[in-house]
C-alpha cells in the first residue's frame, strides 16, 4: 500500500507540474488513520495532504459531475469499481469527460472500520497490514484479526481489478506502461471473491411474501431519512431530487405513515434500475446499516434474467437494457409468468 | 449507594418494567439501539454509542402538534398530541445525559415547549459510566466526566457488580420505589444491597482509572480556544469553510445521529379531511432548511455546512453562558459518509497552539 501510494503521488505531482491537469481529486488524511475525506488538491504543497490507504472507500466519480464543469482538467484517482460509476455518468452526459484525466489506481479491497469495532475491538489508534493479517493498536493493547474478515461488504463481491475507464494506470508491480492492465488482471482478486453477489437476493426470493415483507419492514423501518444513500449514489444525479422539492407535495421529512420510508427506497431503486453499477456505497454510508444494496441487486438480477447479463458502467457508450428496444425483447407478460399462477 | 450483581439485572429490569416502559441499549444483529426492554431482548452494557442518541425519547424524529378540521367557514382545532407515558431510560452514557441539559436550555426556556416537557417529566434517566472510552470520545473537552454521568440515577459496573446512586430527588424517589418492589417480590436476596465504604473505595479507584484513560485519548486536548461570541465575524468570514465543506454530501446523517442537534420543521399534512400539523427533525444540511417566503437564506452547501458548526461552537455558547452545543460523543466521527466532522472543523478553524 505504501509503495502504490508513493507511485500515485509521484504521478499526480508530475501531471500537475507538466500542466496535464490543474488539480487533483483524491483523499486527504483525517484525525485517525481510518477517516480520509475526499478533497481537491491544487498545488504541490497541498498534495502533501494526499493519502491512499485501505480506508479510501468513497467513490470519487460523483464529485466529477461538478468538478468537470469547472475550468481546466482534473486528475481523478479512481479505483477499479469507481470507474463503473464514472462510465455511467459519462454515458448519461453528467460528466464532461474532456475535463477529466483518470488515473486508475490499484485496490486490494477496502477495510470496514465498523466491522473491526463489531469484533469488540475498542479504542483503535493504529493498524498495520501484512497480507491477510491485521495488527490493530488500541488504547487497550494490541489486537489482531484477518483482513478478509473485515472487508467492506461491497468488496466481498469485488468486480475485479480491471479499470473500465482510464487515461493512465498505476500499479505497484510494474512501471507505469501499457502492461499494467495485464498485471492487474492477472493478480488475484482481493478476497475469496467466490461470494455469489445474488446469494441473499435468492434467499429473499425463496421467502414467502409474509417473511419477505417482514424482513424489509424490519430493515426499512430503521430509516431516518438522512438521504445519505441518495446523496452518495453516483446514479442519483438529479439536479434537484423530487423529495427535496417542497412544491412536489411529497417532500417528506417525516413519514406520513409507517410505509413511507419503504416507498422512498423502492422508488429510488427503480429510478436507478439499469443504471446502478452495484457499487455498494448506499449500504456503506447508511448510518442505520440497512442493506439497501439488496434492492438494487434484486433489480440487477431480474434485468440479467430478462435481458441477458448486463453490467452498468462497463462502458460509456452502449445502450442500457431499459433504454433500448429490440423486437425480441421479453414482453411484460413474462413478469407475470415468472410469478407463477395467481 | 446500592449494589446489584450484573447477572441479576434481568430480574431487576423485570421488576421495574412492571408498571412502565423500560428502554435500554438493545443489541440486535450486532447493532446496538435504544429499544423497549423485554426478557427476550439482549441488553448491551458494553457498547458506548448507540446508533441514534438518547435524545429521541424527549425530542422524537416526528410528532403530532395539533390538527384542524374545516367545515365551511368553521375551523375546529383538535388536540392530537402523542400521549406521553411514564418511562425509564437505562444505560444512558455521560455524553448523552449531558445533551439533555443542552436540549433543556432550548425547549424549557420561555416559552416552555410543553410537548418536550411532558416527556422530560415522565422520564427517569438511569445513566451508566463508561469503563472503556473509545478513541473517538472527547466529552472531557466539554467538562463532562465519563466516569461520573449525570441523570436521575447514576450507575457503574465494576467487577460484575452494578453500583447504583441516586443523583436527583426524582432518582431518590425511584430508588425507594425499587426497594419497595424488591421487598414486595420477596424472593430476591442480594438483589439490591446497600454498598458500604469498601465499595466506595473500589468505585473511587475505578473512576481514577477511567480518568487516566480519558487523559490518554487522542482527542482529549482538543482546544476550543477562540470559539466564542466575540469571534463570530472572524469565524463566519474565514476562507477555510470552502475546503472544509468541499466534500460534504449534504445528507443529514451528522444532524440526525447528533444528541444535541435540535432544529425542527413544522409542516401541515393535508389528510383530505383536514390538516394534521406535525413537527419533525430538520437538518441545516438540507437545501430547504429555514426556507421562507422570499426563498432560502443559505443557497450553497458551504453556507449550510458553516451554519451547523457556527451554531454549535459560536451562536449557542454566545447565547447560553458559554455552553457549547456538542458533548463529544463521537457519533458524527463514526457516521459521516465522507468522514468530515466537528473535530476536523475545530482543529482547522481554531487557534493553533503550536504557532
Amino acid at each position: 500500500m505504501q509503495r502504490i501510494f508513493g507511485l500515485i503521488k509521484d504521478k499526480a505531482e508530475k501531471l500537475l507540474a507538466g500542466g496535464t491537469v490543474n488539480r487533483i481529486i483524491g483523499w486527504t488524511g483525517g484525525e485517525f488513520f481510518y477517516d480520509p475525506t475526499p478533497a481537491v488538491f491544487k498545488s504541490k504543497e497541498e498534495l502533501e495532504g494526499l493519502v491512499y490507504n485501505s480506508f479510501c472507500a468513497s467513490n470519487l466519480s460523483k464529485y466529477l459531475i461538478n468538478e468537470s464543469k469547472k475550468d481546466g482538467k482534473i486528475l481523478a484517482l479512481l479505483k477499479p469499481c469507481d470507474t463503473y460509476g464514472f462510465n455511467q455518468l459519462v454515458k448519461e452526459h453528467r460528466i464532461n469527460k474532456d475535463n477529466v484525466y483518470v488515473l486508475g489506481i490499484e485496490c486490494s479491497g477496502m477495510i470496514d472500520i465498523n466491522k473491526i469495532r463489531d469484533l469488540g475491538i475498542k479504542g483503535i489508534t493504529g493498524i498495520s497490514e501484512e497480507d491477510d493479517s491485521l495488527v490493530i493498536q488500541t488504547i487497550y493493547g494490541e489486537k489482531s484479526c484477518r483482513r478478509s474478515d473485515v472487508l467492506l461488504e461491497k468488496c466481498l463481491c469485488c468486480k475485479g481489478k480491471q479499470h473500465m475507464a482510464y487515461d493512465e494506470l498505476v500499479c505497484a508491480d510494474k512501471p507505469t506502461d501499457g502492461s499494467c492492465q495485464d498485471t492487474l488482471e492477472a493478480s488475484a482478486k482481493p478476497s475469496e471473491s467466490t461470494t455469489d453477489r445474488f446469494e441473499m437476493v435468492k434467499k429473499l426470493e425463496a421467502m414467502s411474501p409474509e417473511e419477505r415483507y417482514s424482513f424489509w419492514r424490519d430493515e426499512l423501518s430503521k430509516c431516518i431519512r438522512c438521504n445519505a444513500c441518495r446523496n452518495i449514489c453516483p446514479s442519483c444525479s438529479c439536479v434537484k431530487c423530487v423529495f427535496d422539492n417542497d412544491a412536489s407535495g411529497i417532500a417528506s421529512k417525516a413519514n406520513t405513515d409507517a410505509f413511507e420510508e419503504n416507498l422512498f427506497h423502492i422508488i429510488r431503486a427503480f429510478h436507478v434500475a439499469g443504471r446502478c453499477t452495484d457499487c455498494g456505497e448506499c449500504s456503506r454510508v447508511c448510518p442505520q446499516h440497512i442493506p439497501l444494496h439488496l434492492l438494487n441487486r434484486k433489480i440487477i438480477k431480474d434485468i440479467n434474467e430478462l435481458y441477458g447479463e448486463y453490467q452498468a458502467g462497463k462502458d460509456a457508450e452502449s445502450r442500457g437494457p431499459l433504454t433500448d428496444f429490440a423486437m425480441d425483447d421479453p414482453e411484460p407478460g413474462i413478469v407475470a409468468e415468472r410469478g407463477g399462477d395467481h | 449507594m446500592y449494589k446489584i450483581p450484573v447477572n441479576h439485572l434481568t430480574q431487576l429490569f423485570s421488576l421495574i418494567s412492571g408498571d412502565r416502559a423500560l428502554y435500554a441499549p438493545i443489541e440486535k444483529n450486532g447493532q446496538v439501539r435504544f429499544g423497549r426492554w423485554s426478557e427476550s431482548e439482549k441488553v448491551s452494557l458494553d457498547k458506548l454509542n448507540t446508533i441514534r442518541s438518547a435524545k429521541d425519547f424527549f425530542f422524537p424524529q416526528s410528532e403530532n402538534l395539533v390538527a384542524f378540521k374545516t367545515e365551511g367557514k368553521k375551523i375546529t382545532i383538535i388536540e392530537n398530541r402523542d400521549d406521553s407515558e411514564a418511562f425509564i431510560l437505562f444505560g444512558v452514557r455521560a455524553c448523552d445525559a449531558a445533551s439533555f441539559d443542552i436540549l433543556d436550555r432550548v425547549f424549557l426556556s420561555e416559552p416552555v415547549d410543553t410537548y418536550y416537557k411532558a416527556r422530560r417529566d415522565n422520564g427517569i434517566v438511569i445513566t451508566l459510566a463508561c469503563s472503556e472510552p473509545e478513541e473517538t470520545c472527547f466529552c472531557n473537552v466539554f467538562g463532562i466526566d465519563a466516569a461520573n454521568p449525570a441523570g436521575d440515577i447514576a450507575t457503574w459496573i465494576v467487577d460484575d457488580m452494578l453500583y447504583w446512586k441516586a443523583v436527583t430527588a426524582k432518582g431518590d424517589a425511584f430508588t425507594e420505589t425499587v426497594k419497595g418492589l424488591i421487598e414486595k417480590a420477596g424472593s430476591f436476596e442480594n438483589l439490591f444491597e446497600a454498598a458500604g465504604s469498601p465499595e466506595e473505595e473500589k468505585l473511587k479507584k475505578y473512576k481514577e482509572n477511567v480518568k487516566k484513560i480519558m487523559d490518554s485519548l487522542p482527542l482529549h486536548d482538543l482546544s476550543l480556544e477562540g470559539f466564542n461570541g466575540e469571534a463570530l465575524n472572524d469565524k463566519f468570514n474565514s476562507p477555510k469553510w470552502k475546503d472544509l465543506s468541499e466534500a460534504c454530501l449534504g445528507c443529514g446523517t451528522c444532524t440526525f445521529v447528533c444528541p444535541t442537534c435540535q432544529c425542527y420543521d413544522i409542516r401541515d399534512y393535508d389528510t383530505g379531511h383536514g390538516i394534521q400539523r406535525f413537527r419533525c427533525w430538520d437538518s441545516c444540511m438540507y437545501s430547504d432548511f429555514t426556507k421562507m417566503a422570499h426563498g432560502n437564506p443559505r443557497t450553497s452547501q458551504l453556507e449550510r455546512f458553516r451554519q451547523r458548526f457556527m451554531h454549535k461552537l459560536i451562536y449557542f455558547p454566545a447565547n447560553n453562558d458559554g455552553v457549547y452545543s456538542c458533548v463529544g460523543c463521537g457519533r458524527c466521527i463514526a457516521g459521516c459518509p465522507v468522514s468530515m466532522n466537528i473535530v476536523k472543523v475545530v482543529k482547522a478553524m481554531g487557534v493553533d497552539k503550536n504557532v
